[in-house]
């Protein structure tokens, strides 16, 4: 992988995508072999937006391969209250850190940052935009449990703002992926999206009910319908319930369904999942470590 | 000088002597393009401005004559967006010195204010907008927006 610099799943060819999962594979399977391998180096960890997991992940992983980080804080508590623009922000976190992670709320705001720093530097989500690491640690999965050739996948909930949903699309085009979105009218995918899988040749497959697909996925990926996006609670009320999954639902699929989702969950998937064979979502997460080490092993080995 | 030389000069740039003339400019567009050219005539300026005036290649076309103005590059570029058929005559002392059709670049920067209130560069920060040329509209490098219709309106003020 020869990027200074992970923005968008878009930059990423299927060769790069493959050496990230064979090295998260590696580590995953070994951890101890790079257990000290970046001691003394640290990562900068901007989150201008409230993340859990992505957050502790990045840091677990550093802190796994012998690193530490060094973390901003809330942004009350930050030089951002205080009118800092985003760009001298990373210029002097750039002096302290070998690395940066940025969360920002506004779509752009990384590939922006990435302009005035030399150190790598990680999208860990901007606004509606995109999330290229969990898209990784997503593919991992994927791969793991269904494999990323010859399949076929439903991606379900809120397609419009939802960023996973928009890196995972652009990462599986390099694979021979059927992909279908499911979703309320209102929340399809953006246009920009669709042109852009329409032009790396991709069959864009819309549908409003899972029940026209479902029988034939290998893996459906939902996400959270977000009561807030919705101009009225009755709009939000007539759709919620067709994109719920519960045991019932599930009855139609497949037994080799792997139902995977970013987390944090709402009601979208009923807590009886959990306990079949279905359910991948916690694995997935706990999958962010090794893919975020491996990612970290190779921008950082890269830039040295 | 013949006949048709004449005619060339009387109908198309007699009234300037040095300037540029902006021609086969789509029906509709030329208000616009006084706009990318920042001419609203409160500098004194002086314009002349045809609209919707007979043509043989678009039915109806506009034509702008700017006096005392030759356009740059950078100008003729974003004119390319809107007026994608336009021919730009470069007039010195009543002669046109040099003519040539508008050709639509890679990349605007700083021409365009991109219309997706949450992207980066509707803020504060120190970003220069750039707005990739698609064969149907432009689309935002930073947060990927693409529009198709009224580019003319992203024009930054």
């Amino acid at each position: 992988m020869r990027h200074d610099h992970l923005i968008t799943s878009k930059q990423l060819s299927r060769a790069d995508i493959e050496t990230v999962l064979d090295r998260a594979a590696e580590i995953d399977a070994d951890p101890e072999a790079v257990a000290g391998k970046y001691a003394g180096t640290l990562l900068g960890l901007l989150f201008f937006e409230p993340s859990t997991r992505t957050k502790m992940s990045f840091e677990t992983a550093m802190k796994r391969l012998g690193g530490d980080v060094v973390d901003m804080g809330s942004i009350e508590s930050s030089s951002v209250k205080k009118g800092e623009t985003l760009a001298d922000t990373v210029r002097v976190i750039e002096g302290y850190a070998d690395a940066l992670v940025l969360r920002h709320p506004r779509q752009g705001a990384p590939k922006m940052a990435s302009e005035y720093v030399d150190v790598p530097l990680v999208n860990a989500g901007d606004g509606a935009g995109h999330h290229p690491s969990q898209t990784l640690l997503d593919l991992y999965t994927i791969r793991e449990n269904a494999g990323l050739d010859d399949l076929t996948i439903g991606i379900m909930g809120d397609l419009k703002y939802g960023r996973t949903v928009h890196s995972l699309a652009y990462a599986l085009t390099n694979f021979d992926a059927q992909q279908h979105f499911i979703s309320p009218e209102s929340l399809q995918l953006p246009r920009e999206v669709v042109y852009d899988l329409h032009q790396e040749g991709a069959t864009v497959r819309e549908h409003d009910d899972l029940d026209d697909v479902l029988p034939t996925l290998d893996v459906l990926y939902v996400t959270r319908i977000q009561r807030e996006r919705f101009p009225d609670e009755d709009e939000y009320q007539k759709v919620a319930g067709q994109y719920q999954i519960d045991l019932e639902t599930l009855e139609a699929a497949s037994d080799d369904l792997t139902v995977m989702h970013p987390l944090p969950r709402v009601d979208e998937i009923a807590p009886d999942v959990d306990e079949t064979d279905h359910a991948s979502y916690f694995e997935q997460a706990h999958n962010g470590v090794p893919v975020r080490m491996a990612l970290l092993d190779l921008l950082l080995g890269d830039s040295a | 000088m013949s006949d048709s030389n004449a005619n060339d000069h009387k109908l198309r740039v007699s009234k300037i002597r040095d300037g540029t003339v902006i021609d086969h400019i789509r029906g509709g567009q030329a208000i616009n393009v006084l706009a990318i050219l920042g001419i609203d005539g409160s500098r004194g300026e002086e314009v002349s401005v045809g609209m919707n005036v007979p043509s043989d290649r678009l039915a109806r076309k506009d034509i702008v004559k700017v006096e005392g103005r030759e356009l740059s590059q950078d100008e003729v570029d974003v004119l390319s967006l809107i007026a994608p058929d336009a021919t730009i005559n470069i007039v010195r002392d009543y002669d046109v010195e040099a003519k040539h059709r508008v050709e639509r670049p890679d990349v605007v920067e700083g021409v365009l204010e991109c219309p997706n209130a949450d992207c980066i560069t509707a803020t504060d920060e120190p970003v220069t907008s750039r707005f990739e040329v698609l064969e149907d509209g432009v689309r935002c490098d930073y947060c990927g927006t693409i529009v198709r219709e009224n580019i003319a309106e992203l024009i930054r003020e």
